[in-house]
Protein backbone atom coordinates (compact mmCIF):
# COMPACT_ATOMS: atom_id res chain seq x y z
CA UNK A 1 0.00 0.00 0.00
CA UNK A 2 2.75 2.27 0.45
CA UNK A 3 3.24 3.10 -2.82
CA UNK A 4 -0.52 4.58 -3.06
CA UNK A 5 -1.56 7.88 -3.32
CA UNK A 6 -2.38 9.19 0.52
CA UNK A 7 -5.32 11.76 -0.03
CA UNK A 8 -6.30 12.46 3.83
CA UNK A 9 -3.54 12.04 6.16
CA UNK A 10 -5.02 12.32 10.11
CA UNK A 11 -2.01 13.15 12.67
CA UNK A 12 -2.71 12.40 16.22
CA UNK A 13 -6.46 13.60 16.16
CA UNK A 14 -7.83 14.28 19.56
CA UNK A 15 -11.75 15.89 20.14
CA UNK A 16 -13.11 16.56 23.29
CA UNK A 17 -16.39 17.78 24.39
CA UNK A 18 -16.63 19.94 26.84
CA UNK A 19 -13.77 17.97 28.36
CA UNK A 20 -14.83 14.74 27.87
CA UNK A 21 -12.35 12.72 24.82
CA UNK A 22 -14.45 11.61 22.37
CA UNK A 23 -11.15 10.68 20.16
CA UNK A 24 -7.74 10.18 21.39
CA UNK A 25 -4.08 10.45 19.61
CA UNK A 26 -5.76 8.80 16.24
CA UNK A 27 -3.70 8.62 13.41
CA UNK A 28 -4.95 6.97 10.51
CA UNK A 29 -4.23 7.85 6.32
CA UNK A 30 -7.29 6.91 3.18
CA UNK A 31 -5.83 6.30 0.51
CA UNK A 32 -7.05 7.42 -2.97
CA UNK A 33 -9.73 5.75 -4.43
CA UNK A 34 -10.12 3.29 -1.60
CA UNK A 35 -13.19 2.21 0.52
CA UNK A 36 -12.07 3.02 4.29
CA UNK A 37 -14.61 0.73 6.38
CA UNK A 38 -14.65 2.24 9.99
CA UNK A 39 -16.30 0.21 12.27
CA UNK A 40 -16.83 0.40 16.07
CA UNK A 41 -19.71 -0.17 18.68
CA UNK A 42 -21.61 3.07 19.50
CA UNK A 43 -19.85 5.81 21.19
CA UNK A 44 -16.42 4.93 19.95
CA UNK A 45 -16.25 8.40 17.92
CA UNK A 46 -16.70 7.35 14.46
CA UNK A 47 -18.91 9.97 13.81
CA UNK A 48 -16.78 12.27 15.42
CA UNK A 49 -14.06 11.08 13.21
CA UNK A 50 -15.61 11.47 9.93
CA UNK A 51 -17.15 14.85 11.27
CA UNK A 52 -13.70 16.00 12.00
CA UNK A 53 -12.51 15.28 8.74
CA UNK A 54 -15.00 17.51 6.47
CA UNK A 55 -14.59 20.36 9.03
CA UNK A 56 -18.24 20.54 10.32
CA UNK A 57 -17.53 19.08 13.76
CA UNK A 58 -15.88 22.55 14.74
CA UNK A 59 -19.49 24.07 14.11
CA UNK A 60 -20.66 22.14 17.34
CA UNK A 61 -20.61 24.31 20.65
CA UNK A 62 -17.74 23.33 23.67
CA UNK A 63 -15.71 21.02 21.13
CA UNK A 64 -11.80 20.81 21.44
CA UNK A 65 -9.60 19.35 18.36
CA UNK A 66 -5.90 19.29 18.62
CA UNK A 67 -4.22 17.07 16.07
CA UNK A 68 -3.57 17.56 11.83
CA UNK A 69 -5.48 16.49 8.90
CA UNK A 70 -4.34 16.87 5.73
CA UNK A 71 -6.17 16.47 2.64
CA UNK A 72 -4.18 16.09 -0.65
CA UNK A 73 -1.03 17.04 2.09
CA UNK A 74 -2.41 20.26 2.89
CA UNK A 75 -3.48 21.15 6.26
CA UNK A 76 -7.42 21.63 6.27
CA UNK A 77 -7.45 23.97 8.39
CA UNK A 78 -5.44 26.84 6.05
CA UNK A 79 -8.50 26.12 3.84
CA UNK A 80 -12.46 27.90 4.14
CA UNK A 81 -14.08 25.52 5.96
CA UNK A 82 -16.91 25.73 3.18
CA UNK A 83 -14.12 24.66 0.41
CA UNK A 84 -13.34 21.85 2.66
CA UNK A 85 -16.75 20.61 3.23
CA UNK A 86 -17.95 21.04 -0.52
CA UNK A 87 -14.39 18.89 -1.82
CA UNK A 88 -15.79 16.05 1.40
CA UNK A 89 -18.79 15.43 1.08
CA UNK A 90 -21.06 13.65 4.12
CA UNK A 91 -24.23 11.68 3.89
CA UNK A 92 -25.33 10.84 7.20
CA UNK A 93 -27.08 8.34 8.86
CA UNK A 94 -30.81 9.50 8.58
CA UNK A 95 -31.55 10.70 5.22
CA UNK A 96 -32.50 14.39 5.78
CA UNK A 97 -34.16 15.46 2.63
CA UNK A 98 -34.84 19.00 2.82
CA UNK A 99 -39.31 19.53 2.77
CA UNK A 100 -38.80 21.19 -1.31
CA UNK A 101 -38.53 19.34 -4.45
CA UNK A 102 -36.79 16.40 -5.17
CA UNK A 103 -34.42 18.69 -8.33
CA UNK A 104 -34.59 21.59 -5.62
CA UNK A 105 -33.13 19.01 -2.96
CA UNK A 106 -30.73 17.99 -5.38
CA UNK A 107 -29.51 20.91 -6.66
CA UNK A 108 -29.63 22.82 -3.07
CA UNK A 109 -25.81 22.81 -2.40
CA UNK A 110 -24.37 23.41 -6.43
CA UNK A 111 -26.93 26.28 -6.51
CA UNK A 112 -25.07 27.83 -3.79
CA UNK A 113 -21.71 28.48 -5.34
CA UNK A 114 -23.40 29.60 -8.56
CA UNK A 115 -25.91 30.52 -10.57
CA UNK A 116 -26.72 27.16 -13.57
CA UNK A 117 -28.25 27.14 -16.26
CA UNK A 118 -31.65 24.81 -16.60
CA UNK A 119 -29.92 22.81 -18.92
CA UNK A 120 -26.89 22.50 -16.78
CA UNK A 121 -29.07 21.98 -14.16
CA UNK A 122 -30.88 18.74 -15.86
CA UNK A 123 -27.90 17.34 -16.86
CA UNK A 124 -26.31 17.54 -13.39
CA UNK A 125 -29.77 16.34 -11.70
CA UNK A 126 -29.82 12.85 -14.52
CA UNK A 127 -25.95 12.44 -13.95
CA UNK A 128 -26.20 12.63 -9.57
CA UNK A 129 -29.56 10.78 -9.48
CA UNK A 130 -27.73 7.72 -11.86
CA UNK A 131 -24.72 7.53 -10.30
CA UNK A 132 -27.31 7.02 -6.84
CA UNK A 133 -29.02 4.49 -8.51
CA UNK A 134 -32.59 6.83 -7.98
CA UNK A 135 -33.03 8.44 -11.62
CA UNK A 136 -35.30 5.45 -13.19
CA UNK A 137 -37.69 5.81 -9.82
CA UNK A 138 -37.76 9.23 -10.17
CA UNK A 139 -37.35 10.82 -13.66
CA UNK A 140 -40.99 11.46 -13.89
CA UNK A 141 -41.66 13.66 -10.66
CA UNK A 142 -38.55 15.51 -10.15
CA UNK A 143 -40.61 18.54 -8.92
CA UNK A 144 -42.78 16.27 -6.42
CA UNK A 145 -41.33 16.82 -2.69
CA UNK A 146 -38.36 14.60 -1.41
CA UNK A 147 -40.53 14.43 1.72
CA UNK A 148 -42.81 11.61 -0.14
CA UNK A 149 -39.98 9.49 -1.07
CA UNK A 150 -39.25 5.91 0.54
CA UNK A 151 -36.68 6.20 3.47
CA UNK A 152 -34.72 4.03 0.70
CA UNK A 153 -35.27 6.54 -1.86
CA UNK A 154 -34.29 9.64 0.75
CA UNK A 155 -31.30 8.27 1.37
CA UNK A 156 -30.14 7.62 -2.14
CA UNK A 157 -31.16 11.15 -2.92
CA UNK A 158 -29.05 12.36 0.24
CA UNK A 159 -26.22 10.85 -2.06
CA UNK A 160 -26.95 12.50 -5.05
CA UNK A 161 -27.48 15.98 -3.67
CA UNK A 162 -23.85 15.43 -1.49
CA UNK A 163 -22.74 14.39 -5.17
CA UNK A 164 -23.62 17.33 -6.55
CA UNK A 165 -21.29 19.07 -4.89
CA UNK A 166 -18.69 17.13 -7.15
CA UNK A 167 -16.97 16.45 -3.48
CA UNK A 168 -13.50 14.43 -4.11
CA UNK A 169 -14.03 12.41 -0.92
CA UNK A 170 -17.52 11.15 0.27
CA UNK A 171 -17.70 10.41 4.05
CA UNK A 172 -20.82 7.45 4.53
CA UNK A 173 -21.81 8.14 8.78
CA UNK A 174 -23.95 4.83 8.63
CA UNK A 175 -26.10 5.49 5.58
CA UNK A 176 -28.33 2.01 5.72
CA UNK A 177 -28.76 1.69 9.22
CA UNK A 178 -32.32 2.63 8.81
CA UNK A 179 -32.99 0.49 5.52
CA UNK A 180 -34.28 -2.31 4.51
CA UNK A 181 -31.73 -5.32 2.92
CA UNK A 182 -33.13 -4.31 -0.62
CA UNK A 183 -32.59 -0.75 0.11
CA UNK A 184 -29.27 -1.41 1.45
CA UNK A 185 -28.06 -3.40 -1.71
CA UNK A 186 -28.86 -0.62 -3.85
CA UNK A 187 -26.76 2.03 -1.34
CA UNK A 188 -24.16 -0.40 -1.84
CA UNK A 189 -24.17 -0.78 -5.48
CA UNK A 190 -24.00 2.90 -5.77
CA UNK A 191 -20.90 2.85 -3.60
CA UNK A 192 -18.92 0.06 -6.22
CA UNK A 193 -19.60 3.08 -8.92
CA UNK A 194 -18.47 6.17 -6.98
CA UNK A 195 -15.46 4.17 -6.18
CA UNK A 196 -13.88 4.49 -9.55
CA UNK A 197 -13.86 8.78 -9.31
CA UNK A 198 -14.17 9.14 -5.31
CA UNK A 199 -12.69 8.04 -2.41
CA UNK A 200 -14.98 6.94 0.04
CA UNK A 201 -14.91 6.90 3.76
CA UNK A 202 -17.73 4.62 5.31
CA UNK A 203 -18.85 3.91 8.83
CA UNK A 204 -21.21 1.31 9.40
CA UNK A 205 -22.54 -0.47 12.43
CA UNK A 206 -22.74 -3.73 10.45
CA UNK A 207 -19.35 -5.58 10.48
CA UNK A 208 -20.46 -8.20 7.69
CA UNK A 209 -21.25 -4.84 5.57
CA UNK A 210 -17.71 -3.33 6.33
CA UNK A 211 -16.11 -6.83 4.91
CA UNK A 212 -18.38 -7.04 1.52
CA UNK A 213 -17.76 -3.65 0.78
CA UNK A 214 -14.02 -2.71 2.25
CA UNK A 215 -10.60 -2.24 0.70
CA UNK A 216 -9.15 -1.75 3.99
CA UNK A 217 -10.93 -1.25 7.44
CA UNK A 218 -9.89 0.31 10.63
CA UNK A 219 -11.55 -0.74 14.10
CA UNK A 220 -12.49 1.84 16.56
CA UNK A 221 -13.15 1.32 20.43
CA UNK A 222 -13.44 4.16 23.23
CA UNK A 223 -11.91 6.67 20.79
CA UNK A 224 -9.09 4.82 19.96
CA UNK A 225 -7.92 3.36 16.79
CA UNK A 226 -7.51 -0.12 17.77
CA UNK A 227 -6.07 -1.32 14.28
CA UNK A 228 -6.31 -0.75 10.66
CA UNK A 229 -5.38 -3.03 8.12
CA UNK A 230 -6.96 -4.75 4.49
CA UNK A 231 -10.82 -5.97 4.94
CA UNK A 232 -9.65 -9.14 4.35
CA UNK A 233 -6.91 -9.89 6.87
CA UNK A 234 -8.72 -7.90 9.45
CA UNK A 235 -11.90 -9.91 9.58
CA UNK A 236 -9.68 -13.45 9.04
CA UNK A 237 -6.38 -12.72 11.15
CA UNK A 238 -6.50 -9.52 13.18
CA UNK A 239 -4.02 -8.68 15.37
CA UNK A 240 -5.29 -7.47 18.07
CA UNK A 241 -7.49 -9.27 20.90
CA UNK A 242 -9.82 -6.47 21.10
CA UNK A 243 -10.82 -6.66 17.41
CA UNK A 244 -11.16 -9.84 16.85
CA UNK A 245 -13.40 -10.24 20.24
CA UNK A 246 -15.84 -7.09 18.26
CA UNK A 247 -15.70 -8.96 14.76
CA UNK A 248 -16.83 -12.30 16.14
CA UNK A 249 -19.44 -11.21 18.25
CA UNK A 250 -17.99 -11.15 21.28
CA UNK A 251 -18.97 -7.57 22.22
CA UNK A 252 -20.84 -4.27 20.52
CA UNK B 1 -66.47 13.07 51.54
CA UNK B 2 -64.51 11.62 48.76
CA UNK B 3 -65.63 11.12 45.06
CA UNK B 4 -64.84 8.38 43.10
CA UNK B 5 -62.65 8.62 40.20
CA UNK B 6 -65.29 8.27 37.80
CA UNK B 7 -67.57 10.84 39.18
CA UNK B 8 -64.39 13.64 39.54
CA UNK B 9 -63.69 12.67 35.64
CA UNK B 10 -66.85 13.68 34.47
CA UNK B 11 -66.98 16.55 37.05
CA UNK B 12 -63.76 17.73 35.54
CA UNK B 13 -64.84 17.68 32.31
CA UNK B 14 -68.19 19.80 32.38
CA UNK B 15 -65.90 21.90 34.66
CA UNK B 16 -63.21 22.63 31.96
CA UNK B 17 -65.60 22.73 29.52
CA UNK B 18 -67.91 25.16 30.85
CA UNK B 19 -64.99 27.75 31.35
CA UNK B 20 -63.82 27.48 28.05
CA UNK B 21 -67.38 28.09 26.80
CA UNK B 22 -67.81 31.12 29.00
CA UNK B 23 -64.88 32.39 27.69
CA UNK B 24 -66.20 31.62 23.85
CA UNK B 25 -69.42 33.34 25.40
CA UNK B 26 -67.02 36.65 26.25
CA UNK B 27 -65.85 37.06 22.69
CA UNK B 28 -69.80 36.12 21.01
CA UNK B 29 -70.83 38.78 23.21
CA UNK B 30 -68.46 41.27 22.52
CA UNK B 31 -68.99 40.94 18.43
CA UNK B 32 -72.69 40.16 18.30
CA UNK B 33 -73.18 43.35 20.27
CA UNK B 34 -70.98 45.35 18.39
CA UNK B 35 -72.91 44.42 15.50
CA UNK B 36 -76.08 44.86 16.60
CA UNK B 37 -75.73 48.23 17.68
CA UNK B 38 -73.47 49.08 14.30
CA UNK B 39 -74.41 46.86 11.18
CA UNK B 40 -77.48 48.93 10.91
CA UNK B 41 -75.61 52.32 10.36
CA UNK B 42 -72.98 50.61 7.87
CA UNK B 43 -73.62 51.56 4.47
CA UNK B 44 -71.28 51.80 1.12
CA UNK B 45 -71.66 55.76 1.81
CA UNK B 46 -70.44 55.35 4.97
CA UNK B 47 -67.22 53.43 4.15
CA UNK B 48 -66.64 55.58 1.11
CA UNK B 49 -67.31 59.34 2.27
CA UNK B 50 -65.29 61.87 4.09
CA UNK B 51 -66.10 62.92 8.08
CA UNK B 52 -68.50 65.52 8.25
CA UNK B 53 -69.32 67.48 11.29
CA UNK B 54 -66.96 65.67 13.38
CA UNK B 55 -68.22 62.67 12.72
CA UNK B 56 -71.89 63.35 13.19
CA UNK B 57 -72.09 62.95 9.40
CA UNK B 58 -70.68 61.21 6.57
CA UNK B 59 -68.28 58.66 6.69
CA UNK B 60 -65.00 57.25 7.67
CA UNK B 61 -63.23 57.02 4.43
CA UNK B 62 -60.06 59.11 5.60
CA UNK B 63 -59.69 57.00 8.93
CA UNK B 64 -59.84 53.44 7.05
CA UNK B 65 -56.61 55.08 5.08
CA UNK B 66 -55.45 56.22 7.99
CA UNK B 67 -55.29 53.30 9.49
CA UNK B 68 -54.04 51.54 6.67
CA UNK B 69 -51.25 53.83 5.84
CA UNK B 70 -50.06 53.69 10.11
CA UNK B 71 -50.25 49.56 10.07
CA UNK B 72 -48.07 49.84 6.70
CA UNK B 73 -45.35 51.93 7.79
CA UNK B 74 -45.39 50.22 11.56
CA UNK B 75 -45.14 46.56 9.73
CA UNK B 76 -43.20 47.82 6.82
CA UNK B 77 -40.33 48.82 9.72
CA UNK B 78 -41.00 46.41 12.47
CA UNK B 79 -41.02 43.12 9.93
CA UNK B 80 -37.09 43.91 8.82
CA UNK B 81 -36.11 44.88 12.28
CA UNK B 82 -37.42 42.03 14.39
CA UNK B 83 -36.89 39.25 11.75
CA UNK B 84 -33.51 39.95 11.69
CA UNK B 85 -33.26 40.09 15.65
CA UNK B 86 -34.82 36.94 16.08
CA UNK B 87 -32.13 35.77 13.49
CA UNK B 88 -29.15 37.14 14.93
CA UNK B 89 -30.85 35.32 18.10
CA UNK B 90 -31.72 31.84 16.90
CA UNK B 91 -29.01 31.41 15.04
CA UNK B 92 -25.69 33.43 15.29
CA UNK B 93 -25.77 33.32 19.17
CA UNK B 94 -25.08 30.26 21.67
CA UNK B 95 -26.88 31.41 24.10
CA UNK B 96 -24.67 32.85 26.58
CA UNK B 97 -25.74 34.91 29.72
CA UNK B 98 -25.81 38.22 27.24
CA UNK B 99 -28.06 36.88 25.01
CA UNK B 100 -30.46 36.03 27.77
CA UNK B 101 -29.94 39.64 29.16
CA UNK B 102 -31.14 40.72 25.43
CA UNK B 103 -34.22 38.12 25.48
CA UNK B 104 -35.19 39.30 28.78
CA UNK B 105 -35.61 42.93 27.69
CA UNK B 106 -37.43 41.88 25.07
CA UNK B 107 -40.35 39.65 26.93
CA UNK B 108 -40.41 43.12 29.35
CA UNK B 109 -40.53 45.43 26.14
CA UNK B 110 -43.89 43.27 25.47
CA UNK B 111 -45.49 43.54 28.78
CA UNK B 112 -44.87 47.53 28.66
CA UNK B 113 -48.32 49.35 28.45
CA UNK B 114 -48.94 50.77 25.23
CA UNK B 115 -49.75 54.45 26.37
CA UNK B 116 -45.85 54.14 27.60
CA UNK B 117 -45.13 53.28 23.87
CA UNK B 118 -47.09 56.83 23.05
CA UNK B 119 -45.49 58.21 25.22
CA UNK B 120 -42.01 57.05 24.18
CA UNK B 121 -43.48 58.16 20.18
CA UNK B 122 -44.55 61.32 21.39
CA UNK B 123 -41.22 62.63 22.93
CA UNK B 124 -38.77 60.73 20.27
CA UNK B 125 -41.06 61.08 17.21
CA UNK B 126 -43.02 63.69 17.12
CA UNK B 127 -40.70 66.20 19.12
CA UNK B 128 -37.32 65.37 19.12
CA UNK B 129 -37.12 64.35 15.45
CA UNK B 130 -39.84 66.66 14.44
CA UNK B 131 -42.50 64.81 12.52
CA UNK B 132 -45.00 66.32 14.75
CA UNK B 133 -48.32 64.72 14.84
CA UNK B 134 -48.40 62.25 11.86
CA UNK B 135 -49.06 58.67 10.11
CA UNK B 136 -44.61 58.53 10.25
CA UNK B 137 -44.65 59.12 13.86
CA UNK B 138 -47.74 56.79 14.33
CA UNK B 139 -46.43 54.24 12.22
CA UNK B 140 -43.17 54.37 13.95
CA UNK B 141 -43.99 54.08 17.12
CA UNK B 142 -46.59 51.29 16.31
CA UNK B 143 -43.60 49.62 15.43
CA UNK B 144 -41.77 49.78 17.99
CA UNK B 145 -44.95 48.21 20.31
CA UNK B 146 -45.27 45.02 17.86
CA UNK B 147 -41.66 44.19 17.31
CA UNK B 148 -41.03 42.18 20.87
CA UNK B 149 -44.47 39.94 19.49
CA UNK B 150 -42.45 39.83 15.64
CA UNK B 151 -39.13 38.77 17.25
CA UNK B 152 -40.57 35.80 19.77
CA UNK B 153 -42.63 34.34 17.20
CA UNK B 154 -39.85 34.40 14.25
CA UNK B 155 -37.44 33.95 17.06
CA UNK B 156 -39.78 30.55 18.10
CA UNK B 157 -40.42 29.54 13.92
CA UNK B 158 -36.82 29.46 13.85
CA UNK B 159 -35.63 26.97 16.68
CA UNK B 160 -38.55 25.08 15.60
CA UNK B 161 -36.13 24.14 12.28
CA UNK B 162 -34.72 21.03 13.15
CA UNK B 163 -31.04 20.97 13.52
CA UNK B 164 -29.90 18.38 10.80
CA UNK B 165 -31.47 20.77 8.15
CA UNK B 166 -28.72 23.12 9.28
CA UNK B 167 -26.30 20.88 9.37
CA UNK B 168 -26.81 19.47 5.96
CA UNK B 169 -26.50 22.73 4.44
CA UNK B 170 -23.00 23.46 6.35
CA UNK B 171 -22.24 19.58 5.32
CA UNK B 172 -23.13 20.96 1.64
CA UNK B 173 -20.51 23.63 1.82
CA UNK B 174 -23.26 26.60 2.57
CA UNK B 175 -21.42 29.79 4.85
CA UNK B 176 -23.75 30.37 8.14
CA UNK B 177 -25.30 32.85 6.03
CA UNK B 178 -26.47 30.86 3.26
CA UNK B 179 -27.75 28.03 5.68
CA UNK B 180 -30.26 30.84 7.26
CA UNK B 181 -31.35 32.08 3.84
CA UNK B 182 -31.42 28.79 2.05
CA UNK B 183 -32.66 26.48 4.08
CA UNK B 184 -33.76 27.48 7.89
CA UNK B 185 -35.68 30.60 6.84
CA UNK B 186 -38.20 29.04 3.98
CA UNK B 187 -38.58 26.07 6.26
CA UNK B 188 -39.86 28.83 9.42
CA UNK B 189 -41.36 31.47 7.21
CA UNK B 190 -45.07 30.15 7.93
CA UNK B 191 -44.56 31.11 11.56
CA UNK B 192 -42.61 34.06 11.09
CA UNK B 193 -45.80 35.17 8.44
CA UNK B 194 -47.81 34.88 11.44
CA UNK B 195 -46.67 36.78 13.65
CA UNK B 196 -46.66 39.34 11.49
CA UNK B 197 -50.06 38.54 10.73
CA UNK B 198 -51.07 39.08 14.62
CA UNK B 199 -49.24 42.24 15.13
CA UNK B 200 -51.04 43.75 12.14
CA UNK B 201 -53.95 42.44 14.24
CA UNK B 202 -52.51 43.86 17.37
CA UNK B 203 -51.97 47.72 15.02
CA UNK B 204 -55.05 48.01 13.47
CA UNK B 205 -57.24 48.62 16.68
CA UNK B 206 -54.54 50.26 18.83
CA UNK B 207 -55.72 53.44 20.03
CA UNK B 208 -53.50 54.98 23.20
CA UNK B 209 -50.00 54.59 21.10
CA UNK B 210 -51.24 56.80 17.99
CA UNK B 211 -54.15 58.92 19.78
CA UNK B 212 -50.60 60.43 21.39
CA UNK B 213 -48.61 60.32 17.86
CA UNK B 214 -50.92 60.77 14.94
CA UNK B 215 -53.44 62.92 16.17
CA UNK B 216 -57.22 63.29 15.72
CA UNK B 217 -57.48 65.12 12.62
CA UNK B 218 -60.39 64.43 10.26
CA UNK B 219 -59.47 65.62 7.24
CA UNK B 220 -57.73 62.89 4.45
CA UNK B 221 -54.32 62.65 4.81
CA UNK B 222 -51.73 63.52 1.45
CA UNK B 223 -49.05 62.56 2.76
CA UNK B 224 -46.54 60.38 5.59
CA UNK B 225 -45.90 63.92 7.39
CA UNK B 226 -50.34 64.62 7.97
CA UNK B 227 -52.16 64.19 11.04
CA UNK B 228 -54.34 61.14 10.45
CA UNK B 229 -57.02 59.72 12.56
CA UNK B 230 -57.25 55.93 12.76
CA UNK B 231 -60.84 53.69 13.27
CA UNK B 232 -60.21 52.73 16.62
CA UNK B 233 -58.97 56.99 17.68
CA UNK B 234 -62.14 57.65 15.63
CA UNK B 235 -64.67 55.42 17.44
CA UNK B 236 -63.11 56.62 20.96
CA UNK B 237 -63.27 60.26 19.92
CA UNK B 238 -67.13 59.49 18.66
CA UNK B 239 -68.44 57.44 22.26
CA UNK B 240 -65.98 59.95 24.72
CA UNK B 241 -67.24 62.99 23.63
CA UNK B 242 -70.98 61.32 22.94
CA UNK B 243 -70.79 62.82 19.04
CA UNK B 244 -72.60 60.06 17.54
CA UNK B 245 -73.31 56.67 18.92
CA UNK B 246 -74.57 54.75 16.31
CA UNK B 247 -71.48 56.28 13.88
CA UNK B 248 -69.28 55.06 16.78
CA UNK B 249 -70.57 51.40 16.31
CA UNK B 250 -70.52 51.28 12.84
CA UNK B 251 -67.22 52.21 12.93
CA UNK B 252 -66.42 49.72 15.18
CA UNK B 253 -68.67 47.17 13.74
CA UNK B 254 -65.85 47.79 10.75
CA UNK B 255 -63.16 47.63 12.70
CA UNK B 256 -63.47 44.40 14.27
CA UNK B 257 -64.72 42.65 10.81
CA UNK B 258 -61.17 44.09 9.63
CA UNK B 259 -59.68 42.16 12.42
CA UNK B 260 -61.06 38.89 12.59
CA UNK B 261 -60.60 38.99 8.90
CA UNK B 262 -56.77 39.67 9.09
CA UNK B 263 -56.36 37.05 11.80
CA UNK B 264 -58.82 34.46 9.93
CA UNK B 265 -56.22 35.12 6.98
CA UNK B 266 -53.08 34.84 9.05
CA UNK B 267 -54.43 31.12 9.87
CA UNK B 268 -55.80 30.05 6.28
CA UNK B 269 -52.14 31.42 5.31
CA UNK B 270 -50.22 29.15 7.56
CA UNK B 271 -52.31 26.11 6.71
CA UNK B 272 -51.97 26.32 3.33
CA UNK B 273 -47.93 26.91 3.86
CA UNK B 274 -47.53 23.88 5.94
CA UNK B 275 -49.74 22.01 3.88
CA UNK B 276 -47.73 22.81 0.81
CA UNK B 277 -44.72 21.40 2.95
CA UNK B 278 -45.35 17.66 2.34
Amino acid sequence: MDNMEKKIVVEDLSVSFDGTHALSNVSLDVFKGEILTIIGPANSGKTTLLSAINRTLEIKDMVSITGRILLDGKDINESEPEEIRRRVGMVYALPIPLPMSIRDNVLLGIRLQRRLKRSEEDDILEKTLRAAFLWEEVKDRLNTSAIQLSGGQQQRLCIARTLAVKPEVILFDEPCSGLDPISTMKVEEALKELVREHTIVFVTNNTKQAARIGTRTAFLLMGRLVEVDATEKLFTVPSCKETEDYITGQFG
Amino acid sequence: MRLGPRIAELFAKIFLFGITLFIVGILLFIILFILKNGAAHISWKFITMPIEDMGRSGGILATIVGTGLIVLVAIVVATPLGVSSAIYLAEYTKGGRITEVIRFGINCLSAVPSIIFGLFGFILFVETLGFGWSILSGGLSLAAMVLPTIISTAEEALRSVPISYREVARSLGATRWQTVSKAVIPYALPGILTGIILSIGRAVGETAVVIFTAGTATQMPRSLLDSARTMAVHFYVLAREGISLDNAYATATLLICTILIVNASAYMLMHRLMRGRR
